[in-house]
Formats: structure tokens, sequence, C-alpha cells
């Protein structure tokens, strides 16, 4: 393992070994204990767009191995906007640093990125193309919460045509025997090209009452105003797919609810308190997950 | 003078295109952009073959193909033979064989693709499928089929 580019990049064994890992890091990710096995390491965080959410999780999971990063968290600091092009900014910064994390607006720039660098390259997400950490956390937080990842019943709900988060998973998901119900209304239903390749058993639905009880796992996300050229329709249309306490009466005790973060209006707050809610556990996971990557990347000692 | 000889009248410098899949010619000239750029062309189309029961045939005079135009030919009729006549003789023959992949022949089609917007970037394509054909975008990942690939 080079580079991380695509979830795909990975095999069913170092995904496993990585999530392993992860579990023994976790006192490490919440301070109660100390690790030293990248000291001295770098790595360089490249964010041609902001996210604080993937950027603070990477600084955070470097700073508790004893590595420290170096790098710009928007694209106004570089000289990017002078005209550099993305192969000679990472050239360079791959001579400075022992990994090199990028976040690019653009479909396809990790790989162009992983190309020219000399040391491991990880995607923090292109465009509306790969982010595979999110989906090492998502499979993590599954394997936790259930502890299991194979043979469960996996319901996506919200935008699954243009949420790249989902689209990852259900490959990852189908590479482990699950099923998978894709919940949303019809205009934003799973793309054929991803439901092409999967090799599991999966099924669509408008309605989010027709699967619910039969769940393990229900993963929202977020309907976006910018998919819907009127506003009326928008608003319909997320009404449809909120999730409240009162509808999760119909569900297993044991389902719980995962989501990329941030939310706005599809988890009601009052779920929160209830024994589904995994999503907060869920954005913490995205430490220990990149702490294991980081060290199987970078070679730190155990 | 046989009507054959009439008409694959020898050329004395050039490329001739044989054994292009029958149908396929005039879409090897736009891919080849060919067309109104002052050479002088020879369209065949449904010639009677022994190898093939029809085939169709371009003469190009005074230029040879190149790699990436060779590589067009392969995508659209793999299998066609590529002749570079010097002198009215044939100096060198290839067969244009489906490459796995090609660089630089066709645009990918996601305009937020890096390959659209990286200046000095190349594109890159893996062949997924022969017939019908389908490429695939190596960063982007976007599949392409074949009357929806645009050629550099
Ligand atoms: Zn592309």
């Amino acid at each position: 393992m080079k580079h991380v580019v695509s979830i795909s990049d990975l095999s069913k064994k170092q995904i496993l070994s990585i999530l392993k890992r992860a579990k023994e890091l976790v006192p490490v990710a919440k301070g109660k204990k100390k690790s030293k096995s990248l000291d001295g390491k770098i790595l360089a965080t490249c964010f041609f767009e902001p996210s604080t959410r993937t950027r603070l999780s990477f600084e955070t999971a470097m700073q508790r191995l004893g590595g420290t990063c170096i790098g710009f968290a928007d694209p106004s600091a570089t000289s990017h906007l002078k005209g550099e092009t993305l192969v000679d900014g990472i050239r360079m910064v791959a001579g400075y640093a022992d990994a090199v994390l990028l976040r690019h607006p653009q479909e396809g720039s990790a790989r162009l990125a992983s190309e020219n660098s000399e040391v491991p390259l990880i995607n923090g997400g292109d465009g509306a193309g790969q982010h595979p950490t999110q989906t090492l956390l998502d499979l993590f937080t599954i394997n936790e919460e259930m502890g299991k990842m194979e043979g469960l019943n996996v319901g996506m709900l919200g935008d699954l045509r243009y949420g790249r988060t989902v689209h990852s998973l259900s490959h990852a998901l189908a590479k482990f025997n699950n099923k998978l119900s894709f919940i949303s209304p019809d205009s934003l239903s799973m793309p054929s090209y991803v439901t092409d390749d999967l090799s599991c058993d999966w099924s669509s639905h408008n309605s989010i009452e027709d699967v619910l009880n039969d769940l393990d796992i229900l993963y929202v996300t977020r309907i976006q105003k910018e998919r819907f050229p009127d506003l009326e329709e928008y608003k319909k249309v997320a009404s449809a797919y909120i999730i409240d306490s009162d509808l999760l009466k119909n569900a297993k005790s044991s389902m719980r609810i995962l989501h990329p973060l941030p939310r706005v209006t599809e988890i009601s707050t009052d779920v929160d308190d209830t024994k589904h809610a995994a999503y907060f556990r869920q954005a913490f996971n995205g430490v220990p997950v990149r702490m294991a990557l980081l060290e199987q990347l970078i070679g730190g000692k155990k | 003078m046989s009507d054959n000889l009439m008409r694959v009248q020898p050329i004395r410098n050039g490329t001739v295109l044989d054994h292009i899949k029958a149908g396929r010619g005039r879409k090897v000239l736009d891919a080849l952009d060919l067309i109104d750029k002052g050479t002088t062309i020879t369209l065949l189309m449904h010639v009677p073959s022994k190898k093939n029961s029809s085939k169709d045939v371009i003469k190009i005079e005074d230029r040879e193909l190149s790699e990436s135009e060779s590589q067009k030919l392969a995508l659209l009729s793999p299998g066609a033979h590529v002749n570079i006549i010097r002198n009215f003789v044939v100096a060198e023959k290839n067969v244009a064989e489906l490459p796995e992949s090609i660089s630089n022949v066709a645009i990918c089609s996601n305009d937020n693709c890096i390959s659209n917007n990286e200046r000095g970037a190349k594109t890159k394509f893996n062949i997924i499928n022969g017939n019908p054909l389908s490429i695939q975008c190596v960063y982007c990942g976007r599949k392409i089929a074949q009357d929806n690939i645009i050629f550099i």
C-alpha cells in the first residue's frame, strides 16, 4: 500500500488490518495512553478547498502519535491562485513531508497527485469523487456498534445520487456481504454506475417506513437545497426524509444511525439521546482510523 | 483495367488503412480529423474482401499515421491494418491492436475532472470493453460509451 486514493485501492485484508489497529489506538486517540510511533514524521495537509472536520481529525491523529503537520487550510494561502499547477505543488510539498494529505474540489485530482508524489498520498476528498478515510471510519463505526460488519441490513437514506460517501460505502459493504436498502426520492436515487458494480443484495425504496423495522444500520445523508431548482419542491422532499424519535419506535432496538455530519434537519435533535444515535461516536472514530492508516503508510513502529 | 484496380490505385507516399470494419470508415476519418485538411483522401466502403465479407479502406496521401492516430483507429476498428507507403512500396505494416489503455487520445466528458482543468495534464483511459467500446477515465472514474467518446 503506497497511496490511498480510493477505497478500492485497499484489499479486504488491508481494510481489516487498519480497523484492527484503529481499535488498539482508541485509548491513544482519547489521550489516555501516549504513543510516539510517528515521532519526527511530518504530514503535509494540502486543502485546495476548506474542510475543517477532515483537517482537524488528521492533525489530531498525527499529533497523538508524536508527529507534526505542515500545510495550508485553504487555497488562498498558496501559489495555486497565482497559476501554479497541482502537480508542481505536490512535487514540492512531497519533498518536505513523509506523507501528503490532499483535499481538492476536482474529481481525479488525488490520482493525478499520487502519480507525482514520491511519498504516500492520502485522498482527503476529491470533488464528487472519493473520500476513502471517510469510508474506513464508517466501516469501523459499523463494526464497533454492531460487533461485526457482515451479514447486516444497511439502509442508506437521503441524497444517494450525488453523495460520494454512500457510493464508496456501498462498494465497501458489498465486499463484506451485507444487504443494502437504498431509500430516496426518485430524483436522488443511487446511480446505476454504482449499483451495476455491487456484488451483494440491494433494493430501492421511496419510503423509510417500508424497510425501517428490518434495518441494522441506517446511514443518513443530507439532502442539499442546491440540488433542487424549486425551493418548494426541496422543502417537500426534505421533510419526507426526516428521522425523529417517533419514527424510530418501529426500529429494532439494536439499530444504529450514522451520519457523516454536519447534519441540518434530517435527523431531529430528539434522536440524539436515544440508543440509536451513533453519529457523534462515528465522528470521533475518524481519529483512531486515520492514526492507524498513517502508521501503516509512513511506517511508524507499533 | 479491372474495376478493382481502378478502385485501389496505388499511392506513392502515405498511409493505407486496410481491413477497417465495414461501415466504420467514416467514423475513422472523423476521429482522425483528416477531412478538409488539404490531404488527398480516398475512402472505399464495403469493399469485397477475402478475409472478412467486406471492409472499408482509407488511403491518405503524403502523410504517415502517428502513434496516437493508430490508437484511435484501434479503438474504432481493432484489427485494422496500417500500411505505411514510401515510394509505392509498403515500408511498414502494422495491425492496430486494441490497447489496454490510451493516453491523450480522448477527452474526459466530466467537466470537473482534473484532466480537463490542470494545465499540461494528459488524459488517460482504461479500455473496459472492446465491443461495444467502453472506456473509463483513470482519474475521475467516468465511464464513456463509444458514441460519446470525444477524440482529441
Ligand atoms: Zn475524468
